[in-house]
């Protein structure tokens, strides 16, 4: 169905002790739709990401998410076993640190084959070659399929991340400041690379970022959070050439370029 | 002509007489008795009995005599005899606060009521080698109040706890089961009960590095000795028949309860926390390397970042038991051909078939 | 009698219970042994108890077989194949001296073998139990040291990660370059390690018609594989699991079918392979099976 948001979160709420991180979030996340969670350090929306993610136990609300079955499943309460079987198959996350979003003592090759083989794929040939193509549609050489990630730049760690991610052809992608910590070009290209795969391969993706250039290029739709609060929604280029909340106008003017 | 190495039972039991001679060393030399050991290397015999989980000073002494004096050995052997013993009760839990002490100091405060009780302490001796005990001489008696014993002194920390300066340590209703790793495994998460067990029962060097590495910024907490105390206390066991219990028989303990880091938050007035050590007999150093290491343990229940070796719980937790640890890390000198076998099997292969490509590639450029 | 009276009568150390346990330690053991053979493969926390011997050498092995002897038993104990490298000879004398019990050293004569490192070369049966002295019980514990995170990953099936470490193999090596303790699949269901046996002794595991049972007293865990149960290695379609193999037959009895132990002769490189398994040797050889190295084969005294 198409008309029916894939992920649906309502009311989540969540602290750590008397630090409120998050207040009664509320969106929707359309099938194709990259949204982006802009703010500055602390105004939680990692937290808010990892809440969705089901890292962090909520303190209330509802995450609804639409799976490929048809089904809807609340991960709010959904059981362990369905969320880390979720986690490795309809949904992905890139991490900010590469090396917490990889195996970093397994060549490329086997970091991108991992989920395909947790999935029952067993012929050693065959995900070889599935692993090559995705490090071609994530740009990387193919010859450095048998290397270890901390031999590659930090720009090719994240592509590779990417690709782990993707490989089950995931329906959601979560990002946690995916160009965080790398120079401005390669940032640049990373962040054409992943706008094109995720139009060619329809992924709805939440990206958490401070960088408003990242969620312009990036996000269809942005939110802004300030102190655990969403404080203003709307179309990216609307709400980044016309903001309407004072927060967010200060946001757009300290950019010195957008 | 190959002939198959047997009798591995007779070179068995010619080690086991090789060893009885080292044993026994020069034959002209006295015997040394258990009761020797007792009562000289009581602290060598009090490091058995708290590691060893048994209170028994002959037992651990004769246990020290058989291992030559190896402490890691003679805790095995009176491992392996608890195994045999029936249990036949649970005792009360002991009162330290009645013990009968002989010696009790506080570093958190210059005097408190019943005062500074050194006792027998090492503490402020020079460390020279003191060559008249090479002779047969007595040591001196201790003059004055030398072996003096006091009892029902109040503990430091409830005096810090009058003011509400330091945590509440609750204690669990009497009759909820209390881990016990002797005869269950250890499995995590571990509650307080089964992580104190496994202290008080683990290698003391080993609980010594990880205290003394929280003291050296692996995870501080700023500890102070609230107060360390030895002395005689009397187990008691519940015997429903009779309607009341019973006092089956007095032991000595050491306690060390440590003052730390306090906490506190917007809402909560900042307290002190508190670090637990207990140890059979005069085996102090083992009681406060326990307490900081038992602080250190409390970190995700205190709100405190997991970021230092003695604060993860799996880590400490099952790399404690030195009789684990010691069999395993002996165990390789058993036999392990049947696997070197496999492992040169398959070595040999891989370097076969690397010679077998490069000599084809050789073939091939040369054509 | 009753049956501690009986025990009583055929122990041979004054003090000591049947098989050195108390007959409460036993029970406990072997519910965790039933536990284990309903859940073929699931590894069972048990209490194990400090035996006489050390941790490493073999306790769970010695606690398994300690709950499961009886009387009538004929115990066979091997170590690297062999009855009389020491540590076989010193758990042997352990359960003489704790139960009286016949023992010996033909696997066909006996109904309990406890084994370190081999699976005898002889086919079991229906009436025998093998007991595996394991010292790391855990598949994933190379992957992933925590024991918490092991427990859900087993819990979950998620076994994705044993298939990346035999990829990353393939990928450096050209092989799967486990050579030992194999990991295994069980009933196809759990991830297991088959205890330090070679690779050429895995296959023995499938459809074993003896109970197989798997001890390690220091990590305190007991499992099962029942009789006649599914164990199948893991590989990959394309790169199948295969055992070991030598150039040689066995020096002495000629065997090509056994696992070889390798002697060094002389310090020119001189060697000779010969059966691990000393008793399978010895009666291909009073068989009138001959290898190159054999002396002409005379009647061996009585033992």
């Amino acid at each position: 169905m198409i008309d029916m948001p894939l992920l649906s979160v309502e009311g989540l709420s969540k602290s750590f002790g008397r630090q409120v991180a998050c207040r009664d979030i509320s969106f929707e996340l359309w099938p194709g739709e990259v949204l982006g969670i802009v703010g500055e350090s602390g105004s939680g929306k990692s937290t808010l990401l990892n809440c969705i993610a089901g890292r962090i136990a909520v303190d209330g609300g509802k995450i609804l998410y639409r799976t490929a079955a048809g089904d809807i499943v609340d991960l709010a309460t959904a059981l362990e076993s369905r969320k880390r079987h979720l986690m490795r198959t309809e949904w992905g996350f890139v991490q900010q640190h590469a090396r917490d979003g990889l195996r970093m003592n397994f060549s490329a090759g086997a970091n991108i084959g991992e989920r395909l083989m947790a999935l029952g794929r067993k012929h050693y040939g065959s995900l070889r070659d599935t692993a090559l193509e995705w490090m071609a549609a994530v740009e990387m050489p193919g010859e450095r399929i048998d290397d270890l990630p901390r031999s590659f730049s930090g720009g090719m760690q994240q592509r590779l991340q990417i690709a782990r991610n993707l490989v089950t052809r995931p329906r959601i992608v979560l990002m946690d400041e995916p160009t965080g910590g790398l120079d401005v070009s390669v940032q640049a290209r990373l962040l054409d690379l992943i706008r094109r795969l995720v139009q060619d391969y329809n992924v709805a993706a939440i990206v958490v970022t401070h960088d408003l250039g990242v969620a312009r290029l990036l996000a269809h739709r942005l939110m802004v959070m300030r102190h655990g609060e969403v404080v203003e929604t709307g179309l990216t280029d609307q709400l980044l050439d016309d903001p309407q909340h004072a927060y967010t106008q200060l946001l757009v003017s300290s950019v010195l370029s957008v | 002509m190959y002939v198959a190495v047997k009798g591995g039972e007779a070179a068995i039991e010619n080690a086991h007489k090789l060893l009885a001679e080292d044993r026994r060393g020069d034959p002209d030399v006295p015997e040394l008795t258990v009761a020797q050991i007792r009562e000289q290397l009581s602290l060598a015999v009090d490091r058995v009995m708290t590691e060893g989980s048994v209170y028994d000073p002959d037992l651990a002494a004769l246990a020290l005599k058989q291992a030559r004096g190896d402490q890691v050995e003679a805790i095995f052997l009176l491992r392996a005899y608890r195994t045999t013993l029936p249990r036949f009760a649970v005792s009360k839990p002991i009162d330290t606060a009645r013990m009968q002490v002989s010696r009790r100091i506080s570093s958190c405060f210059k005097d408190m009521p019943g005062g500074q009780l050194l006792g027998p302490t090492f503490d402020y001796t020079h460390r020279l080698l003191d060559f008249s005990l090479l002779a047969k001489g007595e040591a001196p008696q201790a003059e004055g109040n030398g072996g003096s014993v006091a009892d029902a002194l109040p503990q430091v920390v409830d005096l810090l706890n009058a003011e509400g300066l330091i945590e509440q340590e609750k204690p669990d209703p009497d009759d909820a089961p209390v881990g016990d790793l002797t005869r269950e495994p250890l499995l995590l998460p571990a509650g307080r009960d089964v992580r104190l067990q496994n202290l008080t029962r683990a290698d003391e060097g080993y609980l010594l590095a990880l205290g003394y590495s929280t003291q050296r910024g692996y995870a501080r907490s700023h500890p102070f000795v609230g107060e360390i105390r030895s002395g005689e206390v009397s187990v008691e066991i519940d015997v429903p028949e009779l309607g009341f219990s019973v006092d089956i028989g007095d032991i000595t303990v050491t306690e060390c309860q440590m003052v730390n880091q306090f906490r506190g938050s917007k809402t909560e007035p900042p307290k002190f926390t508190r670090g637990y050590g207990l140890s059979f007999g005069y085996a102090e150093r083992k009681a406060m390397a326990m307490a900081l290491v038992d602080r250190a343990l409390r970190a995700e229940e205190l709100g405190e970042d997991v970021t230092a070796p003695a604060q993860d719980q799996e880590f400490v937790l099952y790399h404690a038991d030195n009789v684990e640890a010691s069999g395993f890390v002996q165990h390789l000198k058993l036999p392990h051909h049947v696997d070197f076998q496999s492992e040169l099997t398959l070595v040999r292969t891989m370097r076969a078939e690397i010679a077998a490509e490069r000599e084809e590639a050789l073939r091939e450029a040369a054509q | 009698m009753t049956i501690q009276q009986s025990y009583a009568a055929t122990a041979t150390v004054a003090g000591y219970n049947f098989a050195f346990l108390d007959e409460q330690t036993k029970r406990m053991i072997r519910r965790a042994i039933l536990k284990a053979v309903a859940i073929p493969g699931y590894q069972v926390p048990f209490g194990s108890r400090e035996m006489p011997l050390p941790y490493g050498w073999g306790t769970g092995g010695m606690q398994v077989t300690a709950a499961v002897i009886g009387k009538n038993d004929v115990l066979k104990v091997i170590d690297q194949g062999a009855d009389d490298t020491t540590n076989a000879v010193s758990i042997r004398r352990f359960f003489t001296r704790m139960t009286g019990v016949a023992t010996t050293e033909k696997t066909r004569e006996a109904t309990l073998i406890q084994t370190r490192h081999r699976v005898p070369e002889m086919p079991l049966t229906e009436n025998q139990i093998l007991v595996y002295q394991v010292p790391i019980p855990e598949p994933l514990r190379w992957l992933e040291p925590r024991e918490s995170e092991t427990r859900k990953m087993h819990a979950l099936s998620e076994y994705g990660v044993m298939h990346v470490k035999l990829y990353e193999d393939i990928s450096r090596h050209g092989h799967i370059s486990t050579a030992y303790d194999y990991p295994v699949m069980v009933n196809g269901r759990y991830l297991m390690r088959c205890s330090p046996i070679p690779k050429f002794d895995t296959p023995k595991l499938h459809m074993n018609a003896a109970l197989q049972l798997f001890g390690a007293g220091r990590e305190k865990r007991i499992y099962a594989v029942p009789p006649y149960t599914e164990v199948k290695p893991l590989d990959f379609e394309d790169h199948p699991f295969q055992i070991e193999r030598w150039p040689e037959t066995c020096a002495l009895c000629n065997a090509e079918d056994s696992f070889l132990d390798e002697v060094i002769l002389d310090d020119r490189g001189g060697r000779m392979f010969v059966c691990s398994d000393t008793d399978y040797c010895s009666e291909r050889q009073a068989a009138g099976h001959r290898g190159r190295m054999a002396a002409p084969y005379k009647e061996e005294a009585a033992q």
